[in-house]
């Protein structure tokens, strides 16, 4: 009980901090929205290769951008907590009795409503350059879901780097290092069949793919309640895998003060 | 007296061998202010961080509030509250929803935690800013939020870790009536660290001077002054001199504990002014003229200088602790 409190307090003050600073959500939406207008123009034609089962490429990207959007944006929720650290704010909160996953818990919750909010704004734009939901409004929520669980195994993961590294640099080259590889070892940009066979066996194991296909098949297809439903699983599993790491985090962080 | 503090030999090395606690003890009577006097690097920091479970020692013991503070760190985490030495508030929040959020980790909630809250603004004169972010704030205003974020929950013992360093005189000095105000009225036990020799020897009642992990003496501020009789004499030098030189000053008779450090020459004796003539005369002697001759009543700084071989400013200029 007090623990879930605990948690909402902490969600609630990330949230506080996203409604004074609305500009700042306009400022994370430019970049996925220029990866949904340039690679719609760039790879227009690929939606002609034989083999390639989408209508439209902008049927197939706009999920795959939801799902991107939502591993960058998650990735960098750990930077919350270096400036925590760099500011006292960290130590003060190690100080008291609060449980420690409320700690993570509650920003990684306000993680993932942030992918919520952005990733509504992409299905949106897709909406409007011609994307087809045949899927439906459960579809797209289905796809928004996706990206959301996938966002809080990220944003578990930063949380836990952070306490181990803190610092801004490594948590930074982390995050970069690996974002761009999991998404390109996905179906994000494009069709599982016409990559090489390598890349479509690393990406079975690619939690970001898990997300793309099961999104895809959701929003833009008729929903695969199969596959849907093991990939919600299976990312609800990573999920609770990573906070407890990110939990875990804090004592080995203690341990080092 | 039932000590609300114990902590017995504690020790702990940073990797890569930096020695912060070197068998570290102090025992703090409940119900007073127990300072912790030494320069950067001391151990002070890492005293605290160990005492308020934040940091484990790698061996040692320590009671807080009479609880085994290695054993249950959630016990004690309830019943201390901590300032550290950095501002603990979240800059982008209010100063009420800091407190209302510190409040929930404690356990409270509702408009129990928001009445007290508010009270707490007004208490410490934030009642006016209590809706502004925190970051809007002057120092001293965030310094006040700290303690008033410290004692929310109402504990037993109190961290303060260099509550003053940053501060103007002025918030300096509020500062200070305010923390001789809660071991007065409110009968809480304070630990109070500070390199100010001036706070420790204001706030105090029991004092223990630390350098290097450990503590060096320990008593109330008059008692580790007059255990230093009589007046310190200071004699500058116009360049650095070997220590043969000086040695003379040793044979003037009264002179006592001769400490030759660069080009100043400290050295004890019961009457100041009456000695300049003969201790003047003796470095003439040896060839050695002085620059300037100064004369002062003993102050900390010539307690921490007797018992800690150097000093203050001299060991404050070394290396810092490793930071953590």
């Amino acid at each position: 009980m007090t623990a879930a409190r605990q948690c909402w307090q902490v969600y609630l003050r990330g949230v506080r901090a996203f409604v004074r600073q609305p500009a700042y959500l306009g400022m994370t939406l430019v970049q996925p929205i220029i990866w949904l207008l340039l690679f719609g123009a760039l790879f227009k034609s690929v939606a002609r290769i034989p083999g390639f089962d989408s209508g439209s490429y902008i049927d197939f990207l706009t999920p795959g951008v939801v799902v991107m959007l939502a591993v960058f944006s998650a990735g960098w929720t750990g930077m919350g907590f270096i400036e925590d650290i760099n500011g006292g704010v960290m130590d003060r909160m190690l100080a008291s009795p609060v449980w420690r996953g409320a700690l993570n818990a509650g920003t990684v919750a306000y993680g993932a409503l942030t992918v919520v909010v952005q990733t509504a704004v992409i299905v949106l734009l897709g909406l409007a350059l011609g994307a087809n939901y045949r899927g439906g409004t459960v579809g797209v929520l289905l796809l928004i879901l996706l990206a959301a669980l996938l966002g809080t195994t990220f944003a578990s993961l930063s949380n836990g780097v952070a306490m181990l590294a803190r610092q801004r640099e490594t948590l930074i080259g982390a995050v970069t290092f690996v974002q761009l590889p999991l998404t390109f070892l996905s179906a994000a940009l494009m069709q599982r069949n016409l990559v090489p066979a390598w890349i479509r066996t690393v990406s079975k194991f690619n939690p970001v793919n898990w997300a793309v296909e099961a999104g895809r098949s959701a929003a833009m297809q008729k929903i695969d309640w199969g596959l849907v439903g093991s990939r919600i699983g299976l990312l609800v599993a990573l999920a609770l895998l990573s906070a407890a790491f990110a939990t875990r985090a804090f004592s080995k962080y203690q341990r080092s003060l | 007296m039932y000590a609300a503090i114990e902590a017995t030999d504690l020790r702990k090395t940073y990797p890569p061998g930096v020695r912060a606690l070197d068998g570290m003890s102090v025992s703090v009577p409940a119900g007073t202010i127990f300072g912790l006097l030494g320069p950067n690097g001391a151990g002070k920091s890492t005293t605290v961080k160990v005492l308020s479970s934040l940091s484990r020692p790698d061996s040692g013991t320590a009671l807080v509030a009479g609880i085994d503070v290695l054993a249950e760190p959630v016990r004690v985490r309830h019943a201390i509250g901590v300032v550290g030495q950095k501002h603990g508030a979240d800059p982008e929040a209010t100063g009420c929803e800091n407190l209302v959020l510190q409040g929930q980790f404690y356990g409270l909630g509702g408009r129990e935690l928001r009445a007290r809250a508010a009270r707490s603004l007004e208490r410490f004169g934030l009642g006016e800013a209590a809706d502004r972010p925190v970051k809007t704030y002057s120092g001293g205003m965030q310094r006040r939020l700290d303690i008033a974020m410290g004692l929310l929950h109402r504990p037993q013992v109190l961290f303060l870790d260099e509550p003053t360093t940053g501060l103007d005189p002025e918030a300096r000095s509020d500062m200070w009536r305010e923390i001789e105000r809660l071991a007065g009225e409110e009968q809480m036990t304070i630990l109070l660290t500070t390199h100010y020799m001036e706070e420790a020897d204001k706030l105090a009642s029991q004092l223990a001077i630390v350098d290097r992990g450990r503590v060096v003496v320990k008593g109330t501020p008059d008692q580790l002054k007059s255990g230093l009789e009589g007046d310190t004499i200071q004699i500058e030098l116009p360049d650095r001199e070997d220590a043969g030189r000086v040695e003379a000053l040793e044979r003037v008779g009264g002179l006592g504990q001769v400490m030759l450090d660069g080009r100043m020459v400290r050295a004890r004796v019961r009457d100041g002014s009456a000695a300049i003539p003969v201790v003047l005369a003796a470095l003439e002697t040896q060839g050695v003229r002085a620059t300037s001759v100064t004369v002062a009543r003993p102050t900390l700084d010539d307690v921490y200088l007797r018992h800690a071989g150097r000093a203050f400013q001299q060991a404050e200029s070394e290396p810092e602790e490793v930071a953590a």
